[in-house]
């Protein structure tokens, strides 16, 4: 299932990660195709943000090969900086730039990186905005904003870029409960557009709906990946059941 | 014991006009001590041993030693080398002024490039981590992101360091100078008034360290607006 396809736009094959002795990833294989929607999901410490941190290398992998929409990742920046401008990042607790409004927020990277003119970046920051409905606080400050506003401003900041790919790290567990779907229905709408994203969360609902792979993570290694209703109903291991057990419980 | 509010009224005039060295001395050896920090920060955090290393030593000698006596070694010291005396700086550091502005500034340097560390070090990794993954250079997230937090997280210390120096610039006198604490101690000699002289001299000390909080005061609420009210 790895033999790098050349429709694959994120390539990992044997990854391993390692923190000192630990081992947070263990011959990681996984293929994601251009548009394709997974979700990543496993106990905590399984290895999950790791995984996806070593896509846009805010993590360093140890051996193996990554490969981002046509750039491997290696110690040469040139490559770091193309796969980070085309992979947008959305993380558990927001990390919006307190010091800045929203609308700066977005401004940053498009004229830092992009070059963008005052103007253009201006108006993609807007329209952004627009797409995850809060364009009305644009002149606001991060702190002003409830969780899920945050969030969404975190979501059009990574948007603003263009990106290709867009990762997910458990974007709604530092949310409160009614804040959850405002969210969910944004990372709905842009897998909608055919975006291809990978979203680690517990989500299952989300997983159900949107996913067209979902990988299970233990220890390091990737359990199982499978379509949601095989997934789901059809569980092959012993630990996906456990770990499914656990989540759906209630 | 008698109070001599006469002498009071008398001598406060006088020690008023050495506010002008003393904030001479303050402003010139906060500004040089800035820029001097802001290097040594910037050599200490470059990740290079190289550069890391001499600024440890540095910061820790003129922490570790007193004020006082780094004012003396310029002071008394340094004129006895002769490389001193056929250098550039020797029309600087012939004059007391000079030898002051340099003690007080490689003292202050040394305290206020630990102050920014901290903030630098305060700044949440999170932050840093959404500027690289935004595609962000290292240069770029520094002047962008951790500069900006870290002048906030630094500045209450920075602004009691401040007053440090402010309270330093008194060694000035020990080095001949009339700066206000040289021109109480001159009266002193004159009047033998210590109690009443040096009340009076505290008393405007003081009203000095007010002002200094307040203007710090009044940057530090401009520069976190953006901070939720943590009351
Ligand atoms: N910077 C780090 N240094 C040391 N250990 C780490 C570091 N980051 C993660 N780990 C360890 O790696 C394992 C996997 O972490 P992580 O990928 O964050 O798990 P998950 O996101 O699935 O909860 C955990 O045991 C964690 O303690
Ligand atoms: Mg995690």
């Amino acid at each position: 299932m790895n033999d790098g396809n050349s429709d694959d736009i994120i390539h990992l094959e044997n990854v391993n990660k390692f923190f000192g002795t630990f081992q947070a990833l263990k011959n990681i294989n996984l293929s994601v195709r251009k548009g394709e929607r997974v979700v990543v999901c496993g106990p905590s410490g399984s290895g999950k943000s790791t995984l996806i941190r070593c896509i846009n290398r805010l993590e360093e992998h140890n051996s193996g090969t990554i490969t981002v929409n046509g750039h491997e990742l290696t110690d040469d920046v040139k490559n770091i900086d193309a796969v980070r401008r085309e992979v947008g990042m959305v993380f558990q607790d927001f990390n919006l730039f307190p010091h800045m409004t929203v609308v700066k927020n977005l401004m940053l990277a498009p004229k830092l990186v992009r070059k963008s003119s005052r103007s253009e970046a201006y108006e993609t920051a807007m329209r952004y905005l627009e797409r995850v409905k809060i364009p009305e606080q644009a002149d606001k400050y991060p702190s002003q904003l409830s969780g899920g506003q945050q969030q969404r401003v975190a979501i059009a900041r990574a948007l603003c870029m263009n990106p290709v790919i867009m990762l997910f790290d458990e974007p709604t567990s530092a949310l409160d409960p009614e804040m959850i779907s405002e969210v969910l229905d944004v990372m709905t709408d842009l897998a909608r557009d055919g975006m291809t994203m990978i979203c680690v969360t517990h989500e299952m609902g989300f997983a159900r709906s949107v996913a067209d792979n979902v990988v299970f993570m233990d220890e390091g290694e990737i359990v199982e990946m499978n379509p949601p209703k095989e997934f789901f109903d059809n569980p092959r291991s012993e630990r996906t059941r456990l770990f499914l057990s656990q989540v759906l419980s209630y | 014991m008698s109070f001599d509010i006469a002498l009071i009224l008398d001598s406060i005039p006088k020690m008023l006009m050495g506010i002008g060295l003393t904030l001479q001395l303050l402003f010139l050896s906060a500004a040089l001590g800035l820029t001097l920090a802001i290097i040594l920060l910037l050599m200490r955090i470059s990740g290079r041993w190289y550069l890391a290393a001499p600024t440890m030593a540095y910061i820790y000698i003129f922490r570790g030693t007193p004020i006082l006596v780094q004012i003396f070694i310029i002071y008394y010291g340094l004129p006895q080398l002769d490389f001193v005396r056929d250098s550039i700086f020797w029309p600087i550091l012939r004059e007391p002024f000079g030898c002051a502005i340099l003690a007080l500034t490689l003292n202050t340097g040394a305290y206020v490039s630990e102050i920014l560390r901290g903030g630098v070090l305060g700044v949440d990794r999170g932050l840093k981590e959404a500027g690289a993954a935004l595609g962000l250079s290292t240069t770029h997230r520094f002047i962008y992101i951790t500069t900006p937090i870290a002048i906030r997280l630094a500045l209450p210390a920075y602004s009691n360091d401040v007053i440090s120096l402010m309270k330093s610039t008194a060694l000035a006198s020990t080095i001949t100078l009339l700066d206000m604490t040289g021109i109480a101690r001159t009266i002193v000699a004159e009047t033998y008034a210590p109690y009443e002289i040096f009340m009076s001299l505290m008393v405007i000390y003081l009203i000095l360290t007010w002002m200094i909080q307040r203007s710090f005061g009044w940057v530090e609420r401009c520069m976190s607006r953006y901070v939720r009210e943590e009351v």
